[in-house]
């Protein structure tokens, strides 16, 4: 019963006016950030963090979730509309949103996907609100050993689940551990990696600068150069009569949403999945469950419904491990948690004893971010249509103008304009050769918090590194790690000595 | 693909290197009494990162990754005139920014951009040079109070900054 009372007083919280406001706010930015192709929740969130900076801490924290969960919605509509999806999470939503809209449902497609959103979203809310109290609780009794061995766990996540490139993987951890460590150093103060002496390194690379750079300038850069052709925008009509008998038809999938959102939200909790492969799973479950999986592909609802159900389960998943231990499940999240550290809230399970409001008042905006998602993508269909006309060449210099002044606001030195501009290049050429970014995003975030906990954790022990094996918890978590981490060698034995027979 | 997979390799190698070199300006080993010296963090990961690059290596050079049988080109025409003309006129606002200010170039950068590159109306590259300044002038220096870079143009502020602030 007290979890319910902390929700209720969470409630008083976010319905304050100026909560509410940057809920709506933040969940019509997301849409529209989630319509455009190429733009997803990550992008929102790196540019728009700075923006902030003008609203009280939880007001902020609030305003980027909104982003964070409208941009799921949108992700839809441009995948729908366009057949590109607009963000990587939408990618399984194009597989039957787009025959459908080709079929003259577009409208059909759109509302099962705004649907879908919402019970995604409320039934991972409600597992949230369930599970992070007791999870928090569990976290307290950690202690350094057992910080460090969940954040081995969640970089391991990304060599064993992540399915990029392994030595790329681990280049993009090690280069963003490393420019964690550009500053003074933790503990003896002295200056550290300062390049060519320039003033603008004392005060280290922050990570707003490097995500800006991969996720702002690097992402435009990229979609400027991938979206050359024209695309075709299908049409809709949006009609009363027509809402209420996609409705009707939604009723018969609550099977697919109830399993898209479970599994997306347990596939969301995992740093390196998240909502683009929690998606693809749904729906590959939803094909494979279903009487007539022939028609997935063909404009199949439930296979609008189990993708759209799942991301954004997943997203509200991957708020999970960042709230209650302080590791984001998500690159998104790992930069609400630096936003958060920003803010002087120190991410992990000292939040629910020490910033109750705040904990509260974030879930219990998740469910009025839900409501108000659902509201706002119907009601305004016609507009997000109308947005997707409008042309990149407009977009791209406005984006690339708050890059900048976002970029210049949180330090306000130009050092750090120029850093993220060499990054977002750098960051452009290496994503073409299929380096994965999100590692290396997440890595800056924990990568202060590891150093500390790891040295910590061998000046108690005088240097013996098997302290982080003999604890149970973080012995157990350190052996998970290391499997994942041996996952992608056991992968290449298996080929290798068991190859599967080939159809000739 | 193939150069360009090789040359990334080769060039974040040199990095790493570098950034070993620069990591033992501070003790990387144990220090007695406060544990691992301050240079031991980055120095281990650098050489993680040196490690990296030479498995990429030498998967290189015996064939066996995607991208060193790759035929395809890294960047074609269309993608290196883009880039040029994207990021160079990103360093160039940069640059500007230091000595105009954030004001005169960002209207620059806006009409450069969506009027040339663009190829729209002066119409919508005008609105936008002119909106977006005054937008970003109320933002942040009123609203925020964070004062974004000048250059030469600072004195022309005074006047303003006496109305509003």
């Amino acid at each position: 019963m007290e979890t319910l009372d902390l929700l209720l007083n969470g409630f008083a919280i976010s319905l304050q006016p100026i909560n509410l406001a940057v809920t709506v706010a933040g969940v019509t930015v997301g849409l529209f950030i989630g319509a455009m192709p190429g733009l997803g929740s990550i992008n929102g969130v790196a540019i728009l963090l700075p923006v902030t900076f003008i609203v009280p801490p939880t007001s902020a924290i609030i305003f980027l979730a909104a982003i964070y969960y409208g941009a799921m919605y949108g992700g839809a509509i441009s995948s729908v509309m366009l057949g590109i999806p607009g963000a990587s999470t939408a990618v399984a939503t194009t597989f039957d949103g787009r025959p459908m809209a080709l079929k003259g449902k577009a409208d059909y497609a759109l509302i099962a996907a705004a649907t879908a959103s919402f019970v995604g979203g409320t039934i991972s809310v409600i597992l949230f609100t369930l599970f992070a109290p007791p999870l928090a609780e569990v976290a307290l009794a950690f202690g350094p050993p057992e910080e460090f061995a969940l954040m081995i766990l969640a970089f391991a996540t990304f060599i064993g689940l992540g399915g990029d490139d392994i030595p790329k993987t681990f280049f993009s951890i090690f280069i963003g551990l490393v420019m964690s460590a550009v500053g003074l150093d933790i503990v003896s103060g002295e200056p550290r990696l300062v390049f060519g002496d320039i003033t603008g390194f004392f005060h280290g690379i922050n990570f707003l600068v490097l995500a800006i750079g991969i996720y702002g300038i690097g992402e435009m850069l990229w979609v400027i150069e991938t979206s050359k052709g024209k695309s075709v925008i299908s049409e809709a009509t949006v009609s009363f009569s027509r809402t209420l008998d996609a409705l009707k038809l939604l009723t018969k999938t609550w099977k697919t949403m109830v399993m898209g959102s479970f599994l997306g939200y347990f596939v969301g909790i995992l740093p390196a999945a998240g909502a683009t492969p929690g998606s693809l799973m749904a729906y590959g479950v939803a094909k494979t469950v279903a009487k007539d999986p022939d028609s997935f592909g063909k404009g199949n609802i439930n296979g609008v419904v189990a993708p759209e159900a799942a991301n954004n389960a997943a997203s509200t998943g991957s708020m999970l491990p960042m709230l209650t231990l302080g590791i984001p499940g998500s690159p998104t999240t790992a930069i609400l948690l630096g936003g958060m550290v920003i803010w002087g809230l120190e991410p992990g399970p000292m939040l629910f004893v020490e910033h109750k409001d705040f904990v509260w008042g974030l879930i219990a905006s998740l469910y009025s971010a839900n409501l108000f998602a659902l509201i706002i993508n119907i009601m305004f269909i016609p507009v997000f249509i109308y947005v997707l006309k409008m042309p990149f060449t407009v977009l791209a210099p406005i984006i690339f103008i708050l890059c900048i002044i976002g970029g210049y606001a949180p330090t306000q030195s130009m050092h750090d304009v120029w850093l993220m501009l060499i990054f977002g290049v750098v960051a452009y050429l290496m994503r073409k050769l299929d380096y994965p970014m999100a590692p290396a995003v997440l890595a800056i975030v924990l990568g202060p918090l590891a150093e500390r906990s790891m040295r910590q954790t061998l000046i108690g022990s005088h240097g013996d590194m098997l302290i982080f094996f003999e604890r149970p918890i973080s012995g157990t978590l350190m052996f998970i790690a290391i499997a994942l981490f041996l996952a992608p060698v056991y992968v290449i034995l298996k080929n290798k000595y068991f190859p599967k027979k080939e159809a000739v | 693909m193939r150069k360009a997979e090789l040359l990334m390799a080769v060039v974040m190698g040199l990095f790493s290197i570098g950034l070993m070199w620069k990591s033992t300006e501070l003790p990387i080993g144990w220090i007695p009494g406060s544990g691992p010296g301050g240079g031991a963090f980055p120095f281990w990961l650098a050489a993680g990162m040196l490690v990296c690059c030479i498995v990429i290596l030498i998967r290189w050079f015996a064939g066996t990754s995607p991208f060193s049988k790759s035929k395809e080109i890294y960047m074609d025409d269309f993608a290196i005139k883009n880039f040029v003309l994207v990021a160079g006129a990103l360093a160039v606002m940069i640059g500007l920014i230091h000595v105009v200010g954030v004001y005169v170039s960002v209207p620059l950068f806006l009409i450069y951009y969506i009027r040339f590159l663009g190829k729209h109306s002066w119409t919508i590259a005008g609105s936008l040079a002119v909106g977006t300044p005054i937008f970003t002038f109320f933002f942040f220096e009123i609203a925020l109070k964070i004062s974004l870079p000048k250059g030469y143009t600072e004195p022309a502020f005074y006047p303003l900054f006496d109305i509003f602030l």
